[in-house]
């Protein structure tokens, strides 16, 4: 029988390596970019725009000017060849950051001011970090307006003050009930404000040791940083408390939530800013003056909180319905449910939402140099577009402008990313 | 054995309004219904005193006076001597122009760059996640302000073209790009029908409505046939005829022909002109929105789970089929509805206009007009009431849209 068999083979054949166009960088190639005669032609259509696109723009980045003191000194360096004029970065970059009439020596505050923000956002943002770093969290606003607005210290102080006795009132009467702890604190805040006011007003010294600077000399990138971290961290504790008004079962706070979430929702961020400008004023008691700074704040707060307590309104809604009842059925009460069960997890799905808001908030910051403040783009547009040795100049600024705003907004929503990740607590 | 007894009833006492459950809501809600009637009054009598204060009052006349200010972009007949209504409308014409101009395009790239962020080609989809990273981290106005610089610092001026070694020329004869706006060949009726050009257009509108509805019919008609018989009949060649026979009918019998642009001295004359503003505003909200419009696309399609990919192509459709029947019917329950809401965003934004000096409403009505009045809260408000009228308004379709979509369960 065997002999019958031509041949057998007795061990197995050595695996024959994969077409060569089939791995490696050709493989890739194939799948990747020449996947059929579509695949191909848009691939070399890339390459082309991508040619054009750099071909135009390389020159222009490597063969600029950066030494110069105007545009006209400039093209005669450049005598018709390709290349910006970035010297206009170089010389006002002060301006750009900080505004034209903020003191030249004071320019380490807000730089220093802008550094220890990340120290105390630190904490907030890594949850790795020891939480005693929080203390430095709650210290710096009051410490960051110190270093930017300078003047007596007893104010910031006294503020405070009124939060750390408002903290302790309402860890005391916080026991009995939670509305009882809030409303205890906050009056107890006030109370400390209004006795610290005098004695602020007593003996306030001759001689600051940070000399003040008002709230018009503010300019520049710092304009938008103020004002980008101001509201948003302001707006979202309204957010939530307007989410919870929204969800509330009790109708007048509900419609309250309701109507006035839709208006802000409906009109655009420079009517609200138009209203900062010039009606704000008619609704504050006469001979009341508050800066414009102030006024375009409060508006701004109020746009995006209406816009991030949609966003937690979603988290709320996006929670089953048995979350809820587990904590009613453990005996919490409304406030306690919120704070531990139901808050937590609603937060949490709403981060890349409230990322989101608060990107476009920072990006909408640039609308204020529409009601004439010198922010970023309004440096551009006014005092250095008119300046006559940078009159005619576009691409040097508002690249430059595009590209803080772009680092800044690309940043934080990369860490929103990560912050997904970490969060992710269900196993897919 | 215990019984289980309701507890005695308790009367009521004034402690229970804060302590209850029952009563507390009332409290609450009462407290917070008196906070703001307070606040509201004592807004309220700032307002009027300070009003009273400098000798004002709240009063609309003022829109029946002269708006005394000239207005180049505009739909409709306007002159200095018209109205500060008047010149609120041009405003409102303008400001719906570039929305809906911007709606159009921004759908149109959001939707291109959205599906191909998600193609097998790599180089592609980087491109298009550099586009859309780059123009959503950067802001709107300044977006706008740069475009707009491509008109102010790039193109040439329109004394460029004059002369016989001319820097620039018009592309084609017919389209010149230049430093002031685009001139474009404009399309005239020479034969009118009634008269005035704008009733002339109503007419082609009112056939373009009548070949929509008419190709609905005959869809509709070839659905049922495909229902009963199981073969869908060709529609195509019906329906190209339904929409071009009655335009180019209505071109003949009018005497379509094209008004061209030319240079007169120093600047063109005839034709269309569209303003640098114009332009530039348009470009950069379909742009800017065209990139959140492509990642709705993109977490639309991605939404849609594998297995309809995967049970569509089991059985036997072709990844186009597959496509356009399976995925992107069901991917668009979740695309639309942020769409729309980037409509709204778009319709919002272009209130940047007054950056560029582009005549919408908030460049008349909120800009020219309440500076030239000082009535700021009138003006304000009205600016508020028309967007609020627009937001309101998209909500409600959106809502209703929605309704219609849902998943009907259980």
């Amino acid at each position: 029988m065997v002999d019958q068999v031509a041949f057998v083979r007795t061990e197995q054949l050595p695996q024959l390596a994969p077409p060569a166009s089939e791995v490696g960088l050709i493989g890739w190639a194939r799948q990747n970019l020449f996947n059929g005669v579509w695949g191909s032609l848009m691939t070399l259509i890339s390459i082309y725009v991508i040619y054009v696109a750099l071909a135009g723009f390389l020159p222009w980045l490597f063969g600029g000017v950066w030494t110069t003191a105007s545009l006209a000194e400039c093209r005669e360096v450049l005598d018709g060849a390709t290349g910006g004029c970035f010297s206009v970065l170089t010389e006002r970059y002060n301006q750009l950051l900080f505004g034209f009439t903020y003191p030249a020596e004071s320019y380490w505050r807000p730089t220093l001011a802008f550094v220890l923000l990340f120290v105390a956002v630190a904490p907030v943002l890594f949850n790795t970090l020891p939480s005693q770093m929080l203390w430095f969290t709650g210290i710096y606003p009051f410490l960051a307006y110190y270093l930017i607005w300078g003047g007596p210290i007893l104010g910031p102080i006294v503020a405070l003050l009124g939060f750390v006795v408002g903290y302790i009132a309402y860890s005391k009467l916080v026991t009995q009930s939670f509305a009882m702890g809030f409303f205890g604190g906050v009056a107890a805040a006030f109370v400390t404000w209004w006795i610290g006011g005098f004695v602020v007003d007593a003996i306030a010294p001759d001689e600051n040791m940070l000399a003040a600077v008002p709230s018009r000399d503010m300019g520049g990138f710092m304009l938008n940083m103020i004002l980008g971290t101001v509201c948003v961290s302001l707006s979202i504790p309204l957010g939530i408390a307007l989410a919870l008004g929204r969800q509330s079962d009790m109708p007048i706070i509900k419609w309250i939530c309701v109507v006035f979430i839709e208006f802000i929702r409906g009109v655009p961020l420079i009517t609200l800013l138009f209203v900062a400008n010039v009606v704000l004023a008619y609704f504050f008691p006469p001979g009341t003056n508050f800066d414009l700074i102030v006024r375009v704040i409060i508006m701004i707060t109020m746009f995006s909180a209406a816009y991030i307590a949609e966003v937690i309104r979603g988290g709320l809604a996006a929670l089953p319905r048995g979350q809820y009842e587990a904590a009613d059925s453990l005996g919490l009460d409304y406030a306690q449910a919120m704070r531990l069960i139901i808050l937590p997890q609603a937060l949490k799905i709403s981060i890349p939402g409230i990322v989101n808001v608060a990107v476009g908030l920072f990006k909408d910051t640039t609308l204020v140099s529409v009601i004439s403040m010198f922010d970023l783009v309004g440096m551009i547009r006014g005092p250095i577009a008119n300046a006559v040795e940078w009159n005619g100049i576009y691409w040097e600024l508002f690249g430059f402008a595009a590209l803080l705003f772009f680092v800044v907004c690309y940043g934080i929503s990369q860490y929103s990313q990560w912050l997904e990740r970490q969060l992710a607590t269900d196993h897919r | 054995m215990t019984t289980i007894t309701d507890p005695p009833r308790e009367s009521f006492k004034l402690s229970m309004l804060l302590n209850d459950t029952r009563y507390r809501s009332y409290t609450f809600q009462f407290i917070a219904l008196m906070v703001l009637v307070a606040a509201f009054a004592f807004l309220l009598s700032n307002l009027f005193s300070n009003l009273a204060a400098r000798g004002l009052n709240i009063s609309y006349e003022f829109l029946g006076e002269p708006a005394g200010y000239d207005i180049n972009q505009r739909l409709i007949e306007y002159d200095s001597q018209s109205t500060h209504w008047r010149a609120t409308i041009v405003g409102v014409l303008n400001t719906l122009l570039v929305a809906f101009l911007a709606c159009l395009t921004a759908t149109v790239l959001g939707v291109v760059a959205g599906v191909l962020r998600l193609s097998n080609n790599w180089l592609i989809s980087k491109l298009m996640s550099f586009y859309v990273e780059a123009f959503r981290n950067v802001p709107v106005l300044i977006w706008i302000l740069m475009i707009n610089g491509v008109f102010l610092a790039v193109l040439p001026q329109p004394r460029d073209f004059r002369g016989d070694n001319a820097t620039a020329s018009m592309v084609a004869d017919s389209f010149a790009f230049t430093g002031r706006g685009i001139y474009f060949p404009k399309p005239i009726f020479n034969n009118s029908l009634t008269g005035s050009a704008g009733s002339d257009w109503l007419i082609v509108l009112i056939a373009l409505v009548g070949s929509f509805i008419v190709t609905r019919i005959v869809l509709r008609r070839a659905s049922v046939t495909q229902e009963v018989t199981g073969v869908r009949p060709n529609t195509l060649w019906v329906n190209l005829a339904i929409w071009f026979v009655p335009l180019i009918l209505l071109a003949l019998i009018m005497g379509l022909a094209f008004d061209y642009p030319a240079l007169k001295g120093f600047n063109f004359s005839g034709g269309g002109w569209a303003r640098g503003s114009l332009i530039s505003l348009w470009l950069a909200l379909s742009i800017y929105t065209g990139a959140f419009i492509a990642e709705n696309v993109r977490a639309g399609i991605q939404a849609i789970s594998k297995g309809q990919t995967e049970a569509a192509a089991s059985l036997g459709l072709r990844p186009g089929r597959v496509m356009n029947l399976v995925v992107l019917p069901q991917a668009l329950r979740v695309i639309i509805p942020p769409l729309i809401s980037q409509f709204l965003n778009i319709t919002k934004n272009s209130s940047l206009a007054i950056a560029v000096g582009y005549m919408d409403i908030t460049a008349t009505l909120g800009g020219i007009t309440l500076n030239q009045t000082g009535r700021a809260i009138e003006c304000v408000l009205l600016l508020m009431a028309f967007y609020l009228a627009i937001s309101l308004s998209i909500s409600a379709v959106m809502n209703v849209y929605n309704n219609s979509v849902k998943l009907k369960e259980r």
